[in-house]
Protein backbone atom coordinates (compact mmCIF):
# COMPACT_ATOMS: atom_id res chain seq x y z
CA UNK A 1 0.00 0.00 0.00
CA UNK A 2 1.47 3.18 -0.89
CA UNK A 3 1.37 6.07 1.71
CA UNK A 4 -1.24 9.15 1.15
CA UNK A 5 0.33 11.10 3.87
CA UNK A 6 4.22 11.64 4.50
CA UNK A 7 6.11 14.18 6.51
CA UNK A 8 9.85 14.21 6.32
CA UNK A 9 12.50 15.90 8.27
CA UNK A 10 10.36 18.98 9.60
CA UNK A 11 11.95 21.92 11.60
CA UNK A 12 10.14 24.84 13.17
CA UNK A 13 11.29 27.36 15.29
CA UNK A 14 10.00 30.13 17.11
CA UNK A 15 12.55 32.42 17.72
CA UNK A 16 15.06 30.18 19.52
CA UNK A 17 12.81 27.58 20.59
CA UNK A 18 13.06 24.57 18.58
CA UNK A 19 9.38 23.74 18.55
CA UNK A 20 9.05 20.92 15.66
CA UNK A 21 12.56 19.06 15.19
CA UNK A 22 13.37 16.54 12.87
CA UNK A 23 9.84 15.48 12.47
CA UNK A 24 8.59 12.18 9.92
CA UNK A 25 5.83 10.68 10.12
CA UNK A 26 3.79 8.08 7.21
CA UNK A 27 0.29 7.27 6.91
CA UNK A 28 -1.22 4.56 5.29
CA UNK A 29 -4.80 4.81 4.08
CA UNK A 30 -7.36 3.41 7.17
CA UNK A 31 -4.53 4.80 9.77
CA UNK A 32 -5.54 4.87 13.23
CA UNK A 33 -2.90 7.09 14.66
CA UNK A 34 -2.78 8.75 17.86
CA UNK A 35 -0.30 12.07 18.76
CA UNK A 36 0.30 12.67 22.08
CA UNK A 37 2.29 14.63 24.25
CA UNK A 38 2.50 17.02 27.21
CA UNK A 39 1.52 20.41 26.81
CA UNK A 40 3.60 22.92 24.29
CA UNK A 41 5.13 19.85 22.99
CA UNK A 42 3.90 20.68 19.56
CA UNK A 43 1.45 19.18 18.61
CA UNK A 44 -0.57 22.04 17.23
CA UNK A 45 2.08 23.20 15.32
CA UNK A 46 3.14 20.34 13.51
CA UNK A 47 -0.93 20.19 12.64
CA UNK A 48 -0.06 23.81 10.99
CA UNK A 49 2.76 23.14 9.24
CA UNK A 50 1.75 19.84 7.69
CA UNK A 51 -1.33 22.34 6.75
CA UNK A 52 -0.13 24.86 5.59
CA UNK A 53 -0.95 26.91 8.60
CA UNK A 54 2.34 27.81 9.05
CA UNK A 55 5.44 27.87 6.78
CA UNK A 56 8.19 25.39 7.78
CA UNK A 57 11.76 25.96 8.07
CA UNK A 58 12.50 22.54 6.15
CA UNK A 59 11.27 19.59 5.59
CA UNK A 60 8.90 18.07 3.29
CA UNK A 61 5.17 17.05 3.21
CA UNK A 62 3.82 15.05 0.88
CA UNK A 63 0.20 14.03 -0.25
CA UNK A 64 -0.28 10.80 -2.10
CA UNK A 65 3.05 10.92 -3.72
CA UNK A 66 2.80 14.96 -3.93
CA UNK A 67 4.75 17.30 -2.98
CA UNK A 68 2.71 20.01 -1.74
CA UNK A 69 4.95 21.34 0.97
CA UNK A 70 4.98 24.65 -1.33
CA UNK A 71 1.36 24.95 -1.43
CA UNK A 72 -1.21 27.01 0.86
CA UNK A 73 -3.93 25.47 3.08
CA UNK A 74 -6.93 25.81 0.48
CA UNK A 75 -5.06 23.80 -2.60
CA UNK A 76 -4.10 21.20 0.39
CA UNK A 77 -7.57 20.74 1.43
CA UNK A 78 -8.59 19.84 -2.16
CA UNK A 79 -6.69 17.30 -1.82
CA UNK A 80 -7.84 15.61 0.56
CA UNK A 81 -6.33 16.99 3.95
CA UNK A 82 -8.46 18.52 6.56
CA UNK A 83 -8.13 19.24 9.68
CA UNK A 84 -9.87 20.84 12.77
CA UNK A 85 -8.95 23.08 14.89
CA UNK A 86 -7.93 22.63 18.79
CA UNK A 87 -9.73 26.00 19.78
CA UNK A 88 -13.01 26.25 17.83
CA UNK A 89 -13.50 28.51 14.79
CA UNK A 90 -16.74 28.78 13.35
CA UNK A 91 -18.83 31.43 11.95
CA UNK A 92 -20.42 32.94 15.26
CA UNK A 93 -23.41 34.76 12.98
CA UNK A 94 -24.28 30.95 10.96
CA UNK A 95 -25.65 27.92 11.94
CA UNK A 96 -24.67 24.83 12.22
CA UNK A 97 -26.49 24.16 9.15
CA UNK A 98 -25.24 26.45 7.13
CA UNK A 99 -21.80 25.89 8.43
CA UNK A 100 -22.60 22.35 7.15
CA UNK A 101 -24.09 22.85 3.98
CA UNK A 102 -21.24 25.33 3.15
CA UNK A 103 -18.88 22.85 3.68
CA UNK A 104 -20.52 20.64 1.37
CA UNK A 105 -21.34 22.60 -1.45
CA UNK A 106 -17.28 23.35 -1.53
CA UNK A 107 -16.57 20.41 -1.56
CA UNK A 108 -18.58 19.63 -4.58
CA UNK A 109 -17.53 22.51 -6.17
CA UNK A 110 -20.62 24.77 -5.76
CA UNK A 111 -19.94 27.75 -3.78
CA UNK A 112 -18.97 29.60 -7.04
CA UNK A 113 -22.74 30.43 -7.46
CA UNK A 114 -24.26 33.60 -7.53
CA UNK A 115 -27.64 32.22 -7.22
CA UNK A 116 -29.79 29.33 -6.05
CA UNK A 117 -30.21 28.25 -2.22
CA UNK A 118 -28.60 25.72 0.19
CA UNK A 119 -32.25 24.74 1.09
CA UNK A 120 -33.43 24.06 -2.32
CA UNK A 121 -30.49 21.46 -2.92
CA UNK A 122 -32.07 17.83 -1.93
CA UNK A 123 -28.54 16.28 -1.63
CA UNK A 124 -27.14 19.32 0.24
CA UNK A 125 -29.90 19.18 2.48
CA UNK A 126 -29.52 15.31 2.89
CA UNK A 127 -26.06 15.19 3.45
CA UNK A 128 -26.22 17.75 6.13
CA UNK A 129 -29.02 16.41 7.92
CA UNK A 130 -26.78 13.27 7.92
CA UNK A 131 -23.92 14.89 9.67
CA UNK A 132 -26.21 16.67 12.29
CA UNK A 133 -28.42 13.18 13.37
CA UNK A 134 -24.10 11.81 13.18
CA UNK A 135 -23.12 14.62 15.93
CA UNK A 136 -26.44 15.32 18.38
CA UNK A 137 -26.83 18.51 16.40
CA UNK A 138 -30.08 18.33 14.39
CA UNK A 139 -32.01 19.90 17.35
CA UNK A 140 -30.33 23.16 17.31
CA UNK A 141 -29.37 23.13 13.22
CA UNK A 142 -31.25 26.72 12.95
CA UNK A 143 -29.71 28.68 15.73
CA UNK A 144 -26.95 30.76 15.37
CA UNK A 145 -23.63 29.29 16.63
CA UNK A 146 -22.95 32.08 18.84
CA UNK A 147 -25.97 31.24 21.01
CA UNK A 148 -24.72 27.15 21.20
CA UNK A 149 -22.75 25.48 23.90
CA UNK A 150 -19.24 25.30 23.64
CA UNK A 151 -19.65 21.93 23.61
CA UNK A 152 -22.13 21.36 20.54
CA UNK A 153 -19.34 23.85 19.22
CA UNK A 154 -16.69 21.40 19.42
CA UNK A 155 -19.39 18.81 17.91
CA UNK A 156 -19.44 21.06 14.40
CA UNK A 157 -15.87 21.32 14.32
CA UNK A 158 -15.73 17.82 13.45
CA UNK A 159 -19.00 17.58 11.85
CA UNK A 160 -17.77 20.25 9.89
CA UNK A 161 -14.08 18.35 8.59
CA UNK A 162 -16.33 15.15 7.77
CA UNK A 163 -18.37 17.06 5.25
CA UNK A 164 -15.17 17.86 3.81
CA UNK A 165 -14.91 14.03 3.29
CA UNK A 166 -11.17 13.75 3.23
CA UNK A 167 -8.56 11.50 2.67
CA UNK A 168 -6.14 12.39 5.77
CA UNK A 169 -8.33 13.88 8.85
CA UNK A 170 -6.13 15.58 11.49
CA UNK A 171 -8.60 16.18 14.51
CA UNK A 172 -6.59 18.16 17.03
CA UNK A 173 -8.08 17.27 20.55
CA UNK A 174 -11.41 16.74 18.98
CA UNK A 175 -13.21 15.83 22.53
CA UNK A 176 -11.53 18.60 24.45
CA UNK A 177 -14.62 20.88 25.93
CA UNK A 178 -17.04 18.10 24.72
CA UNK A 179 -19.14 17.20 28.37
CA UNK A 180 -18.09 13.71 29.35
CA UNK A 181 -21.74 12.42 27.97
CA UNK A 182 -21.31 13.58 24.63
CA UNK A 183 -18.03 12.04 23.70
CA UNK A 184 -19.53 8.71 22.65
CA UNK A 185 -21.08 11.30 19.39
CA UNK A 186 -17.29 11.62 18.88
CA UNK A 187 -16.29 8.32 19.13
CA UNK A 188 -19.34 6.89 17.37
CA UNK A 189 -19.00 9.62 14.28
CA UNK A 190 -14.90 8.41 14.06
CA UNK A 191 -16.06 4.70 13.95
CA UNK A 192 -18.53 5.44 11.33
CA UNK A 193 -15.27 6.86 8.71
CA UNK A 194 -14.79 5.45 5.38
CA UNK A 195 -11.92 2.38 6.35
CA UNK A 196 -9.72 4.15 4.06
CA UNK A 197 -9.09 7.31 5.16
CA UNK A 198 -6.21 7.71 7.24
CA UNK A 199 -6.74 9.67 10.79
CA UNK A 200 -4.18 11.30 13.23
CA UNK A 201 -6.13 12.40 16.44
CA UNK A 202 -4.61 14.51 19.01
CA UNK A 203 -6.01 14.03 22.28
CA UNK A 204 -5.27 14.29 26.10
CA UNK A 205 -7.85 11.77 27.09
CA UNK A 206 -5.99 8.40 27.21
CA UNK A 207 -9.36 6.49 27.49
CA UNK A 208 -10.07 7.50 24.17
CA UNK A 209 -6.68 7.28 22.95
CA UNK A 210 -6.58 3.83 23.64
CA UNK A 211 -9.83 2.66 22.11
CA UNK A 212 -9.26 5.37 19.09
CA UNK A 213 -5.28 4.18 18.29
CA UNK A 214 -4.00 1.18 16.66
CA UNK A 215 -1.02 3.45 16.49
CA UNK A 216 0.50 6.13 18.81
CA UNK A 217 3.28 8.84 18.21
CA UNK A 218 4.08 10.46 20.99
CA UNK A 219 5.99 13.84 20.93
CA UNK A 220 7.90 15.70 23.52
CA UNK A 221 9.85 18.73 23.20
CA UNK A 222 8.60 18.98 19.18
CA UNK A 223 10.54 15.76 18.46
CA UNK A 224 8.93 12.31 18.40
CA UNK A 225 10.14 10.17 21.12
CA UNK A 226 7.91 6.78 20.14
CA UNK A 227 6.06 5.71 17.59
CA UNK A 228 4.52 2.36 18.16
CA UNK A 229 1.27 0.05 19.21
CA UNK A 230 -0.87 1.51 22.16
CA UNK A 231 0.19 -1.34 24.50
CA UNK A 232 4.21 -0.59 24.13
CA UNK A 233 3.77 2.92 24.69
CA UNK A 234 2.58 2.54 28.20
CA UNK A 235 5.66 0.38 29.07
CA UNK A 236 8.38 2.79 27.07
CA UNK A 237 10.76 4.34 29.82
CA UNK A 238 11.26 7.45 28.01
CA UNK A 239 7.42 7.96 27.28
CA UNK A 240 6.90 7.64 31.02
CA UNK A 241 9.67 9.74 31.93
CA UNK A 242 8.42 12.48 29.42
CA UNK A 243 4.74 12.55 30.04
CA UNK A 244 2.56 9.85 30.75
CA UNK A 245 3.77 9.55 34.52
CA UNK A 246 1.62 8.31 36.86
CA UNK A 247 -1.34 7.60 34.29
CA UNK A 248 0.79 4.62 32.65
CA UNK A 249 1.41 3.17 36.55
CA UNK A 250 -1.93 3.28 37.22
CA UNK A 251 -3.17 1.92 34.15
CA UNK A 252 -0.48 -1.15 34.63
CA UNK A 253 -1.50 -1.48 37.96
CA UNK A 254 -5.10 -1.98 37.24
CA UNK B 1 -26.76 5.22 23.70
CA UNK B 2 -30.29 5.19 24.00
CA UNK B 3 -30.63 8.82 24.86
CA UNK B 4 -28.82 9.81 21.38
CA UNK B 5 -31.43 7.80 19.59
CA UNK B 6 -34.44 9.63 20.95
CA UNK B 7 -32.95 13.20 20.25
CA UNK B 8 -32.10 12.58 17.48
CA UNK B 9 -35.42 12.14 16.12
CA UNK B 10 -36.05 16.21 16.56
CA UNK B 11 -38.13 17.82 13.50
CA UNK B 12 -36.75 20.16 11.04
CA UNK B 13 -37.33 23.37 11.44
CA UNK B 14 -39.87 23.84 7.92
CA UNK B 15 -40.67 27.45 9.33
CA UNK B 16 -37.35 28.74 8.89
CA UNK B 17 -37.59 29.34 5.40
CA UNK B 18 -41.04 31.31 4.23
CA UNK B 19 -39.52 33.68 6.75
CA UNK B 20 -36.73 35.58 4.68
CA UNK B 21 -39.09 35.30 1.59
CA UNK B 22 -41.98 37.05 2.98
CA UNK B 23 -39.38 39.78 4.77
CA UNK B 24 -37.99 40.60 1.38
CA UNK B 25 -41.32 41.06 0.04
CA UNK B 26 -42.53 43.39 2.23
CA UNK B 27 -38.98 45.03 2.46
CA UNK B 28 -39.54 45.32 -1.61
CA UNK B 29 -42.72 46.77 -1.16
CA UNK B 30 -41.83 49.42 1.26
CA UNK B 31 -38.77 50.74 -1.25
CA UNK B 32 -42.05 51.11 -3.55
CA UNK B 33 -44.12 52.84 -1.27
CA UNK B 34 -41.36 54.72 -0.41
CA UNK B 35 -40.34 55.80 -3.65
CA UNK B 36 -43.80 56.59 -4.98
CA UNK B 37 -44.23 58.97 -1.86
CA UNK B 38 -41.04 60.34 -2.87
CA UNK B 39 -43.07 61.40 -5.96
CA UNK B 40 -46.04 62.37 -5.23
CA UNK B 41 -44.78 64.82 -2.47
CA UNK B 42 -41.50 66.47 -3.84
CA UNK B 43 -42.33 66.35 -7.32
CA UNK B 44 -40.09 69.84 -7.73
CA UNK B 45 -37.03 68.08 -6.13
CA UNK B 46 -36.85 64.90 -8.70
CA UNK B 47 -33.78 65.62 -9.79
CA UNK B 48 -32.39 65.18 -6.02
CA UNK B 49 -34.29 61.84 -5.30
CA UNK B 50 -32.74 60.92 -8.49
CA UNK B 51 -29.26 61.38 -7.59
CA UNK B 52 -30.05 60.20 -3.75
CA UNK B 53 -30.66 56.99 -5.90
CA UNK B 54 -27.66 57.20 -8.23
CA UNK B 55 -25.60 57.26 -4.88
CA UNK B 56 -27.45 54.68 -3.24
CA UNK B 57 -26.76 52.25 -5.91
CA UNK B 58 -22.57 52.85 -4.67
CA UNK B 59 -23.06 52.37 -0.97
CA UNK B 60 -25.11 49.33 -2.21
CA UNK B 61 -22.07 48.54 -3.49
CA UNK B 62 -19.58 49.29 -0.68
CA UNK B 63 -22.14 47.36 1.37
CA UNK B 64 -20.67 44.07 -0.39
CA UNK B 65 -17.65 43.72 0.06
CA UNK B 66 -17.50 45.87 3.57
CA UNK B 67 -20.31 44.45 4.69
CA UNK B 68 -20.45 41.06 3.61
CA UNK B 69 -16.66 40.18 3.09
CA UNK B 70 -14.98 42.80 5.85
CA UNK B 71 -13.16 44.38 2.89
CA UNK B 72 -12.16 48.37 4.65
CA UNK B 73 -12.46 50.85 1.47
CA UNK B 74 -12.40 54.63 1.19
CA UNK B 75 -11.92 54.40 -2.48
CA UNK B 76 -14.85 53.22 -3.66
CA UNK B 77 -16.18 56.13 -5.60
CA UNK B 78 -13.81 55.13 -8.60
CA UNK B 79 -15.71 51.94 -9.38
CA UNK B 80 -18.74 54.46 -9.67
CA UNK B 81 -17.09 57.32 -11.72
CA UNK B 82 -15.76 54.47 -13.77
CA UNK B 83 -19.33 53.27 -14.82
CA UNK B 84 -20.17 57.14 -15.13
CA UNK B 85 -17.36 57.74 -17.21
CA UNK B 86 -17.77 55.10 -19.61
CA UNK B 87 -21.15 55.43 -19.90
CA UNK B 88 -20.92 59.07 -20.70
CA UNK B 89 -18.03 58.28 -23.10
CA UNK B 90 -19.69 56.33 -24.39
CA UNK B 91 -22.92 58.50 -25.40
CA UNK B 92 -20.39 61.36 -26.28
CA UNK B 93 -17.74 59.54 -28.58
CA UNK B 94 -19.19 56.68 -29.86
CA UNK B 95 -22.53 57.62 -30.19
CA UNK B 96 -24.15 54.92 -27.82
CA UNK B 97 -26.87 56.95 -26.60
CA UNK B 98 -29.59 53.96 -25.64
CA UNK B 99 -30.30 54.73 -22.16
CA UNK B 100 -30.24 50.48 -21.40
CA UNK B 101 -27.04 50.49 -23.63
CA UNK B 102 -25.35 53.14 -21.72
CA UNK B 103 -26.19 51.13 -18.10
CA UNK B 104 -24.25 47.86 -19.33
CA UNK B 105 -21.78 50.29 -20.21
CA UNK B 106 -21.64 51.93 -17.17
CA UNK B 107 -21.83 48.04 -15.27
CA UNK B 108 -19.01 46.77 -17.62
CA UNK B 109 -16.83 49.91 -16.56
CA UNK B 110 -17.89 49.60 -12.82
CA UNK B 111 -17.16 45.89 -13.29
CA UNK B 112 -13.43 46.55 -14.83
CA UNK B 113 -12.59 48.93 -12.13
CA UNK B 114 -14.01 46.67 -9.50
CA UNK B 115 -11.02 44.03 -10.87
CA UNK B 116 -8.63 46.31 -11.79
CA UNK B 117 -9.00 48.21 -7.65
CA UNK B 118 -9.45 44.79 -5.74
CA UNK B 119 -6.61 43.30 -7.52
CA UNK B 120 -4.41 46.54 -5.87
CA UNK B 121 -6.74 46.66 -2.29
CA UNK B 122 -6.77 43.09 -1.25
CA UNK B 123 -3.16 42.54 -0.75
CA UNK B 124 -3.20 44.45 2.00
CA UNK B 125 -5.12 44.51 5.03
CA UNK B 126 -6.41 46.62 7.72
CA UNK B 127 -4.99 49.73 7.59
CA UNK B 128 -2.77 49.20 4.54
CA UNK B 129 -5.66 47.96 2.92
CA UNK B 130 -7.74 51.16 3.84
CA UNK B 131 -4.69 53.16 2.51
CA UNK B 132 -4.72 51.56 -0.93
CA UNK B 133 -7.92 52.07 -1.29
CA UNK B 134 -7.11 55.41 -1.30
CA UNK B 135 -4.67 55.75 -3.49
CA UNK B 136 -6.97 53.83 -5.82
CA UNK B 137 -9.29 56.70 -5.83
CA UNK B 138 -6.95 59.48 -6.34
CA UNK B 139 -5.21 57.11 -9.25
CA UNK B 140 -8.42 57.08 -11.22
CA UNK B 141 -9.00 61.06 -10.86
CA UNK B 142 -5.76 61.77 -11.96
CA UNK B 143 -6.13 59.46 -14.64
CA UNK B 144 -9.45 60.95 -15.58
CA UNK B 145 -8.42 64.32 -15.24
CA UNK B 146 -5.35 63.96 -17.77
CA UNK B 147 -7.06 62.40 -20.63
CA UNK B 148 -9.42 65.26 -21.07
CA UNK B 149 -9.63 64.52 -24.75
CA UNK B 150 -12.28 61.97 -23.47
CA UNK B 151 -13.20 63.09 -20.27
CA UNK B 152 -13.26 66.62 -20.50
CA UNK B 153 -10.84 66.82 -17.86
CA UNK B 154 -11.64 69.21 -14.67
CA UNK B 155 -14.59 71.18 -17.47
CA UNK B 156 -16.15 67.46 -16.72
CA UNK B 157 -17.87 65.87 -19.66
CA UNK B 158 -21.38 67.02 -20.94
CA UNK B 159 -22.93 66.44 -24.27
CA UNK B 160 -24.53 63.68 -23.18
CA UNK B 161 -28.12 63.10 -24.35
CA UNK B 162 -29.46 60.09 -23.79
CA UNK B 163 -32.60 58.18 -26.50
CA UNK B 164 -36.08 57.75 -24.62
CA UNK B 165 -35.97 55.01 -22.86
CA UNK B 166 -37.29 51.73 -25.02
CA UNK B 167 -37.31 54.38 -27.63
CA UNK B 168 -41.02 55.60 -25.63
CA UNK B 169 -40.50 57.52 -22.84
CA UNK B 170 -38.46 61.11 -23.56
CA UNK B 171 -35.76 62.12 -20.32
CA UNK B 172 -38.19 65.02 -19.68
CA UNK B 173 -36.81 68.84 -17.90
CA UNK B 174 -39.14 67.71 -14.52
CA UNK B 175 -36.94 64.44 -14.38
CA UNK B 176 -39.86 62.18 -13.81
CA UNK B 177 -38.60 59.70 -16.57
CA UNK B 178 -34.80 59.91 -15.09
CA UNK B 179 -36.62 59.39 -11.64
CA UNK B 180 -38.99 56.35 -12.64
CA UNK B 181 -35.64 54.82 -14.65
CA UNK B 182 -33.57 55.24 -11.25
CA UNK B 183 -36.37 53.56 -8.87
CA UNK B 184 -35.91 50.16 -11.52
CA UNK B 185 -32.67 50.11 -11.83
CA UNK B 186 -32.66 50.42 -7.85
CA UNK B 187 -34.92 47.91 -7.49
CA UNK B 188 -33.30 45.45 -9.54
CA UNK B 189 -30.33 45.99 -8.14
CA UNK B 190 -31.62 45.18 -4.88
CA UNK B 191 -33.55 41.89 -6.06
CA UNK B 192 -30.38 40.46 -7.27
CA UNK B 193 -28.07 41.73 -4.93
CA UNK B 194 -30.52 40.15 -2.09
CA UNK B 195 -30.39 36.57 -4.23
CA UNK B 196 -26.99 37.09 -4.18
CA UNK B 197 -26.32 37.36 -0.82
CA UNK B 198 -28.17 34.51 -0.17
CA UNK B 199 -26.69 32.58 -2.52
CA UNK B 200 -23.59 29.88 -1.88
CA UNK B 201 -21.32 32.34 -3.10
CA UNK B 202 -22.93 34.79 -0.75
CA UNK B 203 -22.46 32.58 2.11
CA UNK B 204 -18.30 32.29 1.24
CA UNK B 205 -18.39 35.92 1.42
CA UNK B 206 -20.09 35.89 4.70
CA UNK B 207 -17.89 33.45 6.28
CA UNK B 208 -14.69 34.89 5.33
CA UNK B 209 -15.65 38.22 7.01
CA UNK B 210 -15.75 36.23 10.24
CA UNK B 211 -13.26 33.97 10.15
CA UNK B 212 -10.62 33.14 6.41
CA UNK B 213 -8.43 31.15 8.20
CA UNK B 214 -11.72 28.62 8.55
CA UNK B 215 -12.51 29.42 5.05
CA UNK B 216 -8.82 28.68 3.71
CA UNK B 217 -9.09 25.53 6.23
CA UNK B 218 -12.68 24.55 4.15
CA UNK B 219 -11.16 24.25 0.85
CA UNK B 220 -11.78 27.65 -0.25
CA UNK B 221 -9.86 30.57 -2.17
CA UNK B 222 -10.02 33.85 0.06
CA UNK B 223 -8.49 36.10 -2.45
CA UNK B 224 -10.52 34.97 -5.53
CA UNK B 225 -14.06 35.22 -3.86
CA UNK B 226 -13.24 38.73 -2.68
CA UNK B 227 -12.13 39.23 -5.86
CA UNK B 228 -15.41 38.13 -7.70
CA UNK B 229 -17.23 40.26 -5.16
CA UNK B 230 -15.50 43.00 -6.41
CA UNK B 231 -16.72 42.62 -10.01
CA UNK B 232 -20.42 42.21 -9.05
CA UNK B 233 -19.74 45.36 -6.53
CA UNK B 234 -17.64 47.00 -9.32
CA UNK B 235 -20.74 46.30 -11.41
CA UNK B 236 -23.74 48.03 -9.24
CA UNK B 237 -21.31 50.88 -8.60
CA UNK B 238 -20.96 51.28 -12.34
CA UNK B 239 -24.82 50.96 -12.84
CA UNK B 240 -25.26 54.23 -10.33
CA UNK B 241 -22.05 56.40 -12.25
CA UNK B 242 -24.39 55.23 -15.39
CA UNK B 243 -27.64 56.18 -13.69
CA UNK B 244 -26.12 59.50 -12.50
CA UNK B 245 -24.60 60.48 -16.09
CA UNK B 246 -27.98 59.42 -17.74
CA UNK B 247 -29.93 61.78 -15.40
CA UNK B 248 -27.68 64.74 -15.00
CA UNK B 249 -26.36 64.67 -18.85
CA UNK B 250 -22.79 65.67 -17.34
CA UNK B 251 -19.98 63.53 -15.43
CA UNK B 252 -17.49 65.38 -13.29
CA UNK B 253 -14.47 64.68 -11.65
CA UNK B 254 -16.17 64.67 -8.00
CA UNK B 255 -17.56 61.15 -8.89
CA UNK B 256 -14.18 60.12 -9.07
CA UNK B 257 -13.31 61.38 -5.68
CA UNK B 258 -12.35 60.26 -2.51
CA UNK B 259 -14.90 62.66 -0.86
CA UNK B 260 -17.61 60.93 -2.44
CA UNK B 261 -15.89 57.66 -1.21
CA UNK B 262 -15.69 58.60 2.46
CA UNK B 263 -19.03 60.54 2.28
CA UNK B 264 -20.78 56.97 0.71
CA UNK B 265 -19.11 54.48 4.05
CA UNK B 266 -20.37 57.49 6.33
CA UNK B 267 -23.79 56.69 4.63
CA UNK B 268 -23.16 52.92 4.89
CA UNK B 269 -22.59 53.14 8.27
CA UNK B 270 -25.16 55.37 9.15
CA UNK B 271 -27.75 52.96 7.94
CA UNK B 272 -25.86 49.58 9.21
CA UNK B 273 -23.38 47.40 7.37
CA UNK B 274 -24.24 44.22 5.98
CA UNK B 275 -27.87 44.10 5.35
CA UNK B 276 -28.37 46.29 1.94
CA UNK B 277 -31.74 47.94 3.82
CA UNK B 278 -29.21 49.53 5.99
CA UNK B 279 -27.03 51.08 2.85
CA UNK B 280 -30.75 52.24 1.37
CA UNK B 281 -32.02 54.01 4.56
CA UNK B 282 -28.58 55.45 5.10
CA UNK B 283 -28.46 57.39 1.75
CA UNK B 284 -31.92 58.41 1.85
CA UNK B 285 -31.70 59.71 5.34
CA UNK B 286 -27.75 61.39 4.84
CA UNK B 287 -28.57 62.91 1.68
CA UNK B 288 -32.11 64.12 2.40
CA UNK B 289 -31.00 65.71 5.92
CA UNK B 290 -28.16 66.75 3.77
CA UNK B 291 -30.08 68.90 2.00
CA UNK B 292 -32.59 70.04 4.18
CA UNK B 293 -29.92 71.23 6.97
CA UNK B 294 -27.98 73.10 4.20
CA UNK B 295 -31.16 75.05 2.96
CA UNK B 296 -32.04 75.71 6.24
CA UNK B 297 -28.84 76.27 8.24
CA UNK B 298 -26.54 77.45 5.20
CA UNK B 299 -23.86 78.42 7.78
CA UNK B 300 -23.88 75.44 10.07
CA UNK B 301 -25.18 72.80 8.29
CA UNK B 302 -21.94 71.15 8.10
CA UNK B 303 -21.71 71.06 11.68
CA UNK B 304 -25.20 69.86 12.36
CA UNK B 305 -24.38 66.76 10.01
CA UNK B 306 -21.20 66.16 11.98
CA UNK B 307 -23.31 66.28 15.63
CA UNK B 308 -25.80 63.78 14.25
CA UNK B 309 -22.99 61.30 12.75
CA UNK B 310 -21.41 61.46 15.81
CA UNK B 311 -24.71 60.83 17.85
CA UNK B 312 -25.30 57.78 15.56
CA UNK B 313 -22.23 56.53 15.94
CA UNK B 314 -22.19 56.79 19.69
CA UNK B 315 -25.65 55.59 20.41
CA UNK B 316 -26.43 53.46 17.51
CA UNK B 317 -23.13 52.06 16.45
CA UNK B 318 -25.02 49.12 14.86
CA UNK B 319 -26.51 52.19 12.45
CA UNK B 320 -30.38 53.33 11.70
CA UNK B 321 -30.91 50.04 10.79
CA UNK B 322 -29.57 47.66 13.19
CA UNK B 323 -30.61 49.60 16.19
CA UNK B 324 -34.34 49.30 14.66
CA UNK B 325 -34.01 45.61 14.28
CA UNK B 326 -32.78 45.24 17.52
CA UNK B 327 -35.38 47.66 19.62
CA UNK B 328 -38.21 45.75 17.44
CA UNK B 329 -36.49 42.81 18.96
CA UNK B 330 -36.45 43.85 22.43
CA UNK B 331 -40.15 45.27 21.97
CA UNK B 332 -41.26 41.55 20.52
CA UNK B 333 -39.69 40.02 23.26
CA UNK B 334 -41.25 42.41 26.28
CA UNK B 335 -44.47 41.77 24.01
CA UNK B 336 -44.53 37.97 24.66
N1 LIG C 1 2.92 31.41 16.63
C1 LIG C 1 3.75 31.10 17.63
N2 LIG C 1 4.76 31.93 17.96
C2 LIG C 1 5.61 31.63 18.95
N3 LIG C 1 5.55 30.51 19.69
C3 LIG C 1 4.57 29.64 19.41
C4 LIG C 1 3.61 29.89 18.38
N4 LIG C 1 2.75 28.85 18.34
C5 LIG C 1 3.15 28.00 19.30
N5 LIG C 1 4.23 28.47 19.94
C6 LIG C 1 4.95 27.78 21.02
O1 LIG C 1 5.32 26.51 20.51
C7 LIG C 1 5.21 25.54 21.53
C8 LIG C 1 4.31 24.42 21.04
O2 LIG C 1 2.99 24.89 20.95
P1 LIG C 1 1.80 23.96 20.43
O3 LIG C 1 0.57 24.77 20.47
O4 LIG C 1 2.17 23.35 19.15
O5 LIG C 1 1.74 22.86 21.58
P2 LIG C 1 0.71 21.67 21.78
O6 LIG C 1 1.49 20.43 21.84
O7 LIG C 1 -0.38 21.74 20.78
O8 LIG C 1 0.16 22.00 23.24
P3 LIG C 1 -1.32 21.79 23.85
O9 LIG C 1 -1.38 20.38 24.31
O10 LIG C 1 -1.35 22.74 25.00
O11 LIG C 1 -2.31 22.12 22.80
C9 LIG C 1 4.67 26.23 22.76
O12 LIG C 1 5.76 26.51 23.59
C10 LIG C 1 4.08 27.50 22.22
O13 LIG C 1 4.17 28.53 23.16
MG1 LIG D 1 -2.37 22.04 20.84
Amino acid sequence: MSPVFQVQNLNKAFGGLAVTQDVSITMNPGDRVALIGPNGAGKTTFVNLVTGHLDPDSGKVLLGGNDVTSLGPTPRVRQGLVRSFQVTRLFPDMTPEEHLALAVMQRTGRTGAIFGHYQAKADVMAEVAELLRTLGLDHIATRKVAEIAYGQQRLLEIALALALKPKVLLLDEPAAGVPQSDTPRIEAALAGLPSDLAVLMIEHDMDLVFRFARRVIVLAAGAIIFDGSPQDVTRDARVREAYLGSYANDRSAA
Amino acid sequence: MAAIETTSAAKPEAAARPNWLKRDLLGLAVILAVAAIGYFLFPNNLALLTRILGVALLVLSIDLVTGFCGVATLGHAALFGAGAYASGIAAVHFGITDPLLMVVVGAIGGAVAGIVSGAVILRGHGLAQLVLSIAVVHLFHEAANKASVYTGGSDGLSGISPDPIFGIFAFDLWGRTAYGFAVALVVIAFIVLRLITRSPFGMLCRGIKEDPIRIRAMGASVQGTLLKMYVISGAVAGTGGALNAISTQVVGLDSLSFTLSAEALVMLVLGGTGSLYGALIGTVSFMWFEDFVSAANPFHWLTIVGALLIAVVLFAPRGLYGTALTLADRFRGNGK
